[in-house]
């Protein structure tokens, strides 16, 4: 036991992986309950209108139709995420928001059924003039879609630190770009489905679903419920990225008709219904406005952004502050200006999605600076390090980086990619490129106001020593946080990785945790899975330091030992001077049992208090920061205008890493994503707001052929605010990508393309914009 | 032609036989039901995927005489007489399929909702290439789409598989 760690940093075998591949394992779709209903919701066929009347008598006359509910047979409280921007009803009162604005349910005994209820329920509108852009929606005259948002401003945003117009004065260059980002959406391969039951008056509620606890949380609210009465169960969960964080018109109706009619209630969303109501990110216009020195060292950045919201703001309101906070992270300056505006538009609403505000600003301000690097003729990657953050920096808008290391993730990048060979000396046609990003590990604040600890959990031992439980309401959506969350309880109790099991994502069973959102799973809920183990460990150490015999003429040590000299590892409790004297886990565990009952232990994790004191401080905040750096190299076509990545170094300062396998596959998933985004995905509707492309064919995911080599790297650093050192990838890992390869077509053709996404028609537009200008 | 008999509102029922994972199951279904719906719900055999529904992401991929298909675009009785093999059916005697145990050690899946899909593409890529270039691994898996893991180790997965089987 030479090593320092027994699991941490160890590529353990994943813990559901065993279910996921013979099939066994279940999702939420897979759950059958004896005389089980199947629901639907019923959907606006209107951007935006008044509802005149809807006639359900047809429908009702069907036989197999069980109950179909409308805005009148539900409270009509508005809900959402932040109290001043609670604006979603559970079914539409007098007017719909949205083409697929929820409206109201049905269930009936099969899906069928369902189905042809739907199409028989009549629905009278009076069309009222509709929004689609920010443009149109601050436009003078322009349709109210809600009274509490004149001029539908839904959140606007200042946050001002130093002094922006001295520092520009004082500016060698100064310069100023615009640039788009499009709508996308998470593309989880799972769609959401909910199924309710009753027991009394407690309601059972399986769902996909990040967070166990805000939807019990919300649910609570909503339904004028108390949170103990909702027990809330996620099984396995077929992706997140942010889509399955808002409560849904599933939840909410699954359980309403599952109370009138009785029987267990499954509602799921079609493809297309992910699309509406999935809330992915937001449509973003973007202007930067940034002074340098004339060695290119940033001296302020002025940075505006317009944000479509949709028709409700659910976690839209975090998504608009996260826009702009997190620039300051990773470069330093003093002299920030950010003004953003956040309007509703009667397009389907906007929420959180990897990265969470941050992947269009990510790629403007890293093109952006590309720009200044270009006109100063400095190197990309060079402007990056004389520019990035390091370890002990405090942010003007009050964030502590206890550890940063985005200069070295620089270095690593240009070194392994072979920048210096590469850059301005490729064949025509081909390019490279940098970007840089990162991410919390995890919200400094709860989604809603509350003292409670982030994260709490318990272990608890059998009472024969031989296997350990850990409970957490952690929730596994595939990133792998029941795998490194057992193998830190593991280390941090000094027993077998292989006999601790973990219990997660059922409020019933399992301890409170805010669930999978702001990639803060492996900190936050892994300092409460550290300390529950260190405690077990400490109740193990204090009863064998009773039960250790050491011999009177050992030499070393005579009479009763302190808990202090001993520790405990792999499940031997053994003297940390002599390792030769020990005693097994189990056997003290048992004693500990026969003396005092039940052996368990608790950790808990609290961030404490984060963040400076101005509006909206509290978003962006988080006890750690990760970096990384991506450098890609690109083909255009010229004929095509198409653009194929080649290769990509990913480097990552993640701190320690728990599990580096389960670490790089969260990298090339999101740089997947990220080449997604860049280059393919955006969500589009035609003029009446109808979605056009909800579905597969039309929104293209990326393909196992559209993948490039990915070689991902980790920083060898630690960060003294997480568990064994780590902190997030998850989310940080997306947000390179969409600056890197933009750049790199950029350094292919020479040539902007200032839109998202980089599609080959604005490719080759922007090829032939460039040499009819050359040729004047 | 298959037997059939009508119901009072005059749908009609056909009689259909077919072999999933060597079991001969013979039922009752209507000219609409899919392939996907029978194994889920009458045969409970839920590993495989129901996602988009409309055969672009490759989550019910199940192989239907050896080949792999999507089973939301075959029609039940169009099964009749003939063979599936679902991810249930990878496993033989509890002993897992080499690319089933590939995928483990190279922790493959991550949410594993298309991990079903995949494994029957794969297995049938290695039926009819027993030594696939990486090349042709991802193409015989780009039908199967992936928002997790960027297919990075599922490739690898695949690869050494077909080297070690």
């Amino acid at each position: 036991m030479s090593e320092k760690h027994s699991y941490v940093g160890k590529n353990l075998q994943r813990t559901d992986v065993l279910d996921k591949v013979t099939g066994r394992g279940k999702f939420t779709a897979d759950l059958k309950f004896s005389n089980m209903l199947y629901g639907k919701l019923i959907y606006s066929t209107h951007a935006h209108a008044r509802i005149l009347n809807i006639d359900t008598s047809e429908a009702e006359k069907l036989p197999g139709i069980k109950a179909i509910i409308t805005a009148k047979d539900v409270p009509s409280i508005r809900y959402g995420l932040s109290p001043a921007r609670y604006d979603e009803n559970i079914f539409c009162i007098d007017t719909v928001k949205f083409y697929g604005d929820k409206i109201g349910a049905v269930c009936a005994i099969d899906e069928d059924t369902v189905y042809e209820a739907l199409k028989l329920i009549k629905v009278e509108y009076e069309a009222l003039p509709a929004v689609f852009t920010p443009a149109e929606a601050a436009a003078e005259g322009a349709p109210q879609i809600f009274e509490e948002y004149p001029r539908n401003l839904n959140t606007e945003i200042h946050q001002h630190f130093g002094d922006c117009d001295k520092a520009q004065e004082e500016a060698y260059y100064v310069r100023t770009d615009r640039f788009q980002g499009q709508r996308t959406i998470h593309g989880v391969i799972e769609p959401h489905c909910t199924i309710a039951y009753w027991e009394g008056k407690r309601v059972i509620v399986h769902a996909a679903h990040q967070s166990v606890h805000y939807l019990q949380h919300h649910l609570a609210r909503i339904l004028g419920m108390k949170e103990g009465d909702i027990r809330v169960i996620t099984p396995y969960v077929g992706g997140g990225f942010g889509g399955k964080l808002d409560v849904s018109g599933l939840d909410i109706s699954a359980i309403i008709l599952s109370k009138i009619t009785g029987q267990p209630v499954k509602m799921a969303y079609d493809l297309e219904e992910v699309w509406l109501n999935g809330r992915g990110r937001h449509g973003m216009d973007m202007e930067y406005t940034t002074g340098v020195t004339k060695e290119g060292k940033i001296l302020f950045v002025k940075n505006e952004i317009v944000i479509d919201g949709g028709a409700y703001t659910g976690l839209g309101i975090a998504s608009a502050y996260y826009a702009g906070a997190l620039l300051t992270v990773l470069y330093n300056f003093d002299n920030y200006k950010f003004d953003a505006y956040r309007y509703v538009t009667n397009l389907p609403p906007c929420g959180a999605q990897r990265g969470h505000g941050q992947p269009h600003p990510r790629y403007a301000f890293e093109s952006h600076l590309d720009h200044i690097a270009e006109d100063l003729g400095i190197d990309p990657i060079e402007i990056r390090i004389i520019n990035a953050r390091k370890s002990g920096d405090v942010t003007p808008n009050g964030y502590e980086l206890k550890s940063y290391f985005l200069k070295e993730a620089n270095e690593l990048a240009r070194d392994a990619s072979g920048w210096k060979d590469k850059k301005g000396k490729m064949a025509k046609g081909r390019g490279i490129g940098v970007g840089n990003g990162g991410f919390v590990s995890g919200a400094g604040f709860c989604q809603y106001r509350t003292d409670l600890p982030h994260s709490i959990a318990m272990i608890k031992v059998y009472d024969d020593g031989s296997h350990a439980i850990v409970y957490t309401n952690a929730v596994d959506i595939g990133q792998g946080s029941d795998t490194v969350l057992r193998q830190m309880a593991a280390e941090g109790m000094g027993y077998p990785y292989d006999d601790i099991s973990i219990v997660s994502h059922d409020t019933d069973l399992a301890t409170l945790d805010f669930g999978a959102y702001a990639s803060r799973q492996t900190l936050m809920a892994g300092w409460a899975v550290k300390r529950a183990g260190e405690d077990v460990k400490r109740k193990i150490l204090e009863m064998a330091a009773e039960m250790i015999k050491v011999k009177e003429d050992g030499g070393y040590r005579s009479g009763k030992l302190m808990p202090e000299e001993l520790d405990c590892r792999e499940g031997i409790v053994f003297m940390k001077q002599e390792p030769a004297v020990k005693i097994t886990f189990a056997e003290v565990a048992r004693a500990y049992f026969v003396k005092n009952g039940l052996l368990i232990g608790r950790g808990y994790y609290h961030p404490g208090k984060l963040g400076g004191q101005h509006k909206g401080a509290a978003v962006g905040t988080s006890p750690a920061y990760s970096s990384a750096t991506q450098v890609s190299e690109v083909t255009v076509d010229e004929e095509t205008g198409m653009v194929k990545v080649l290769n990509t170094w990913d480097v990552h300062d993640s701190g320690v890493a728990i599990n580096p396998n389960l670490l790089h596959g969260q990298v090339h998933g999101a740089f997947a994503m990220g080449i997604g985004e860049t280059l393919w995905e955006k969500v589009m509707f035609d003029e009446k707001g109808k979605l056009l492309n909800g579905n597969y064919a039309e929104y293209r995911l990326p393909t196992a052929l559209d993948m490039p080599p990915v070689h991902s790297m980790i920083l060898d650093t630690f960060e003294p605010n997480g568990p064994y050192g780590a902190k997030e990838v998850g989310e940080g890992a997306t947000t390179p990508t969409l600056g890197c390869v933009a750049n790199a077509v950029y350094d292919a053709t020479g040539a902007r393309v200032s839109s998202l996404p980089l599609t080959p028609e604005k490719v080759w537009r922007a090829m032939k914009e460039k040499r009819e200008r050359e040729e004047k | 032609m298959l037997k059939f008999v009508t119901d009072k509102d005059g749908v009609k029922r056909y009689l259909v036989s077919l072999k999933v994972n060597g079991n001969e199951y013979t039922r009752m279904v209507k000219a609409n039901s899919l392939l996907v719906n029978f194994l889920r719900e009458e045969l409970d055999l839920t590993g495989t995927k129901k996602a988009c529904e409309q055969a672009d992401c490759g989550a019910c991929t199940v192989l239907l005489d050896g080949k792999p298909v999507n089973s939301c675009m075959i029609l039940t009785i169009n099964a009749d007489g003939r063979e599936v093999i679902t991810v249930e059916g990878l496993a033989t005697n509890g002993k897992l399929d080499i690319l089933q145990e590939k995928f483990i050690e190279h922790s493959a899946p991550q949410c594993g909702y298309c991990t079903p899909g995949i494994l029957m593409s794969a297995k049938a890529l290695l039926n009819r290439n027993p030594h696939p270039t990486e090349y042709e691994v991802r193409e015989a898996i780009a039908g199967n789409l992936c928002r997790c893991t960027g297919y990075v180790n599922y490739v690898k997965a695949i690869l050494d598989a077909a080297e070690n089987q």
